[in-house]
């Protein structure tokens, strides 16, 4: 037997190890979590006689919903704004990734200088706690209702996206190959040029893709608060109660979302 | 005492694994079953319990027939027979200690099991355990964090908690170097002598084969062609294991035996020397 | 040695067209779209102005109205999490179905991809707007459209890990003679816990965020409030909103954070 081990009847006991500071602390953050659980529940007061009778009200709408409006009128008007959104999307997420890209250098801790690297950070942070449709409806009371007000809505939302994993993947880059491209006597721009833009040129266009895809998704809806694109047409039929024609939009905004999905998709296969 | 009679195992694609092999394990001997690649070793090792299903045949333990098993049944009988996987096959993310006491589920209710609520013996059978094979002191560490060899000791360890009536080991030292290697097959015979259970091990490395094992089944493109004391395996027993040559007239016996020499290690029994089987 | 010295380029013909003409195609797409959109340019020389009138007018925030949104934070907290565990509980067997070590035919695997991905296309406010038809305004709307939209997340991602299950170690346990349910238990269960967690807390981190517009189109909710208070030109009462947003919201991705960090 091992030394200072116990008798054959010593260890009988074993108590699997918890990632918490102590068995306490897991208990307690377990109980918060249920609590937190058990309170929402009682709180919003979902009843099943609710969600049935709400269940009853989905077959009428659904009923009223087809066939989708197909009407020559209607499906042009869908049409344009279709474009309009794609767009929207194109213009937005150029824009956005072009601001983006300075921030990003501010907020690559290896890059920039302190202040510099906060600002940058807190910028990104504020950009992406607000919700889009938030950011858009300011938009829209600063420019208008229109498109303008959604691509700067969603330029603004790219930025924070795109700064902060572009920050990310400056991080991670090897300084050696920026150091070694200094030391032969480059400047500043030159070692960046040969030194870093290599290294985060392949991801980069993967997540420009990534950011025209689910900038692709919030063009499409971003009208329902008047900043152009489908949402527009949808809001308007919503209100109007034309069950059909939210059909058919709805129909129009999974269609583009599923092309924006297939080409990023290709796309990203053929740059990684 | 393990029996297999006329087990045989065909695929569906119609390859032929395993064709008409009948062997008696038993006592505690330590038995290893070499052969060439493909030859079936693995299957055969996988069909006593039941991993690969046998299509012919019958296998038993202890007077048990596995064959003709439901579901429950087969469950109570893979508790007495321990496994050892040449992965290892240990659930990476749980601790050492829940791996091994993971050898007594069979035997504790599926809410002890969620509460890792086992008997006293069994967590005090694992921590034994721990120290025969050396981990003494790692039992909160996550299999993820060890070494092959430490892994493969707990592997040994959760076939060994169960108190099984056989333990098979399926190549359990190919993914070992060297000497991590003949710790594993010295920890085999020790179990295999100290607990009174007989120990087959199917292994490529004939070498260590012949220095470890008391008895040898060798299996060539399916069929038991080999069956015999370590130390009667010649160039020429090789040969028909490794090259499916003709056995020569005065090779040892190829049908298994039956006497009850295969109780007690260390005393070789005299073969019977039998001609050879057409 | 006679003829043209010998030169280095990083791409040879043929590729350098085509990097030319994807960035001359799409320059062309960008300039089209901006012409399209036919923006009247107007707007923009004005808009920073708007901007920082607007800005100005929500200097400072109201605070005193702030007790009036606690409840409604609250209501917005609960959406998230009842919508999150919902969707957690149904895409469970979304998952199953949708991974392809698992999946028993072809027909549930494009059920799974078909739930998933009509899910995931449209947005949670679009979700809100048809079940506020249904279920009528309040937060029971905003659940369901949380939920469902979340559906589709969640199963996606725990359906790719499904796939990395390494039924070896599953076998480990499985030759000791276990119950079904033990080997769910110890051999499954330990595998995609990490993920399962992880996936769960960051999905609820954005259903708190996305619930806080729910009540844009009635669904409850903070959105509520801030939609009225938009309504009536309140500026001062509609940043102190939105900065009890942020606060709420910074909030939540700090637990995000700290229960992924937690589990490994």
């Amino acid at each position: 037997m091992a030394t200072g081990s116990n008798t054959a009847t010593g260890r009988q006991t074993w108590q699997r190890p918890t990632a918490f500071r102590n068995r306490y602390t897991k208990w307690a953050v377990y109980g918060a979590v249920l609590a937190l659980v058990v309170w929402s529940v009682t709180s919003l007061q979902i009843t099943p006689g609710r969600f049935l009778s709400g269940l009853g009200y989905g077959y009428e709408l659904i009923d009223s919903m087809l066939p989708p409006e197909t009407g020559s009128e209607y499906t042009l008007r869908l049409l344009d704004r279709m474009i309009e959104t794609i767009a929207m999307a194109m213009v937005a997420t150029v824009g956005g990734i072009a601001i983006s890209l300075p921030v990003a250098f501010g907020a690559a801790e290896n890059l920039a200088p302190r202040p510099l690297y906060y600002l940058s950070r807190g910028i990104i942070s504020v950009t992406r706690a607000i919700d889009g449709l938030i950011v858009a409806i300011i938009a829209v009371i600063a420019l208008g209702f229109g498109p303008l007000a959604g691509i700067v809505a969603i330029s603004f939302k790219t930025i924070g996206f795109f700064s902060k994993l572009f920050a990310e993947d400056l991080e991670d880059i090897d300084m050696g190959g920026v150091e070694a491209v200094r030391a032969t006597g480059a400047t500043q721009f030159q070692s960046v040029v040969y030194g870093v833009v290599p290294q985060v040129v392949p991801r980069f266009a993967g997540l420009a893709v990534y950011r025209w895809d689910i900038n692709i998704r919030s063009s499409t809806i971003v009208g329902i608060v008047g900043a152009g694109g489908l949402g527009v047409l949808l809001q308007r039929a919503y209100s109007r109660y034309e069950y059909d024609y939210v059909a058919a939009i709805l129909i129009a905004i999974i269609a583009v979302v599923l092309v924006a999905e297939f080409v990023s998709a290709v796309v990203r296969r053929r740059v990684q | 005492m393990l029996e297999t009679e006329t087990l045989g195992k065909t695929y569906p694609t119609g390859d032929e694994a395993l064709r008409d092999v009948s062997v008696e394990i038993g006592g505690r001997e330590v038995v290893a079953m070499i052969g060439p690649s493909g030859a079936g070793k693995s299957t055969f090792v996988r069909c006593i319990n039941r991993l690969v299903e046998p299509t012919t045949g019958s296998i038993s333990l202890d007077g048990q027939e596995l064959t003709g098993l439901s579901e429950d049944e087969l469950r109570n009988a893979r508790r007495d027979i321990g496994m050892v996987f040449q992965e290892y096959n240990l659930v990476e993310r749980l601790t050492v200690m829940e791996n091994v006491l993971s050898g007594r589920l069979g035997y504790v209710s599926n809410w002890a099991a969620l509460r890792r609520n086992f008997p006293p013996e069994d967590v005090e059978r694992a921590y034994e355990l721990l120290e025969l094979v050396g981990l003494d002191g790692m039992e909160n560490n996550r299999v993820d964090e060890l070494s092959g060899g430490q892994r493969q000791r707990v592997g040994i360890a959760r076939a060994v908690v169960q108190e099984p009536k056989i333990v098979l080991a399926d190549e359990p030292t190919s993914s070992l170097d060297p000497e991590t290697s003949r710790d594993v097959m010295e920890l085999l015979t020790d179990i295999a002598i100290d607990r009174d259970v007989p120990v087959l091990i199917n292994i490529h490395e004939v070498d260590l084969a012949e220095t470890y094992a008391d008895r040898i089944l060798g299996l060539y493109d399916g069929e038991l062609v080999f069956d015999g004391r370590a130390a009667d395996l010649t160039t020429e027993s090789k040969g028909v294991i490794y090259r499916g040559e003709e056995p020569p007239e005065s090779a040892t016996a190829v049908r298994a035996r039956q006497s009850s020499d295969a109780e007690t290690t260390g005393q070789r029994a005299d073969p019977e020397p039998l001609s050879a089987e057409d | 040695m006679a003829g043209a010295t010998p030169e280095w380029r990083r791409f040879d013909a043929r590729e350098r067209l085509v990097r030319i003409g994807s960035v001359v195609g799409a320059a062309l797409v960008v300039i089209g779209s901006w012409e399209l959109l036919d923006i009247n340019l107007q707007y923009v020389t004005t808009a920073p102005a708007q901007v920082g009138d607007l800005f100005g007018r929500m200097y400072p925030p109201d605070v005193t109205y702030l007790p009036n949104a606690v409840g409604p934070l609250a209501e917005t907290i609960q959406i998230a999490v009842v919508g999150t565990i919902a969707a957690v509980v149904m895409a469970a067997p979304v998952a199953y179905i949708t991974a392809e070590n698992t999946t028993p035919n072809r027909v549930t695997y494009a059920l799974g991809k078909l739930i998933v991905t009509v899910s995931r296309s449209v947005h949670t406010i679009v979700w809100a707007l048809l079940f506020v038809v249904m279920f009528g305004p309040g937060a029971l709307a905003g659940t369901v459209a949380t939920a469902v939209r979340s559906i589709g997340f969640v199963g996606k991602l725990l359906g790719e890990e499904i796939e990395e299950i390494d039924f070896d170690q599953v076998e480990g346990v499985k030759a000791t003679g276990a119950s079904p349910f033990q080997l769910l238990v110890y051999g499954i269960v330990p595998q995609i816990k990490p993920a399962l967690v992880g996936i769960s807390v960051y999905r609820w981190d954005i259903n708190v965020r996305a619930a806080t517009i729910l009540g844009f189109v009635g669904a409850g909710g903070i959105g509520v409030q801030l939609f009225e208070a938009i309504d009536s030109f309140a500026w001062r009462t509609v940043s102190a909103l939105l900065f009890a947003i942020l606060a709420v919201v910074v909030v939540s991705e700090g637990i995000s954070a700290y229960a992924r960090r937690k589990v490994r």
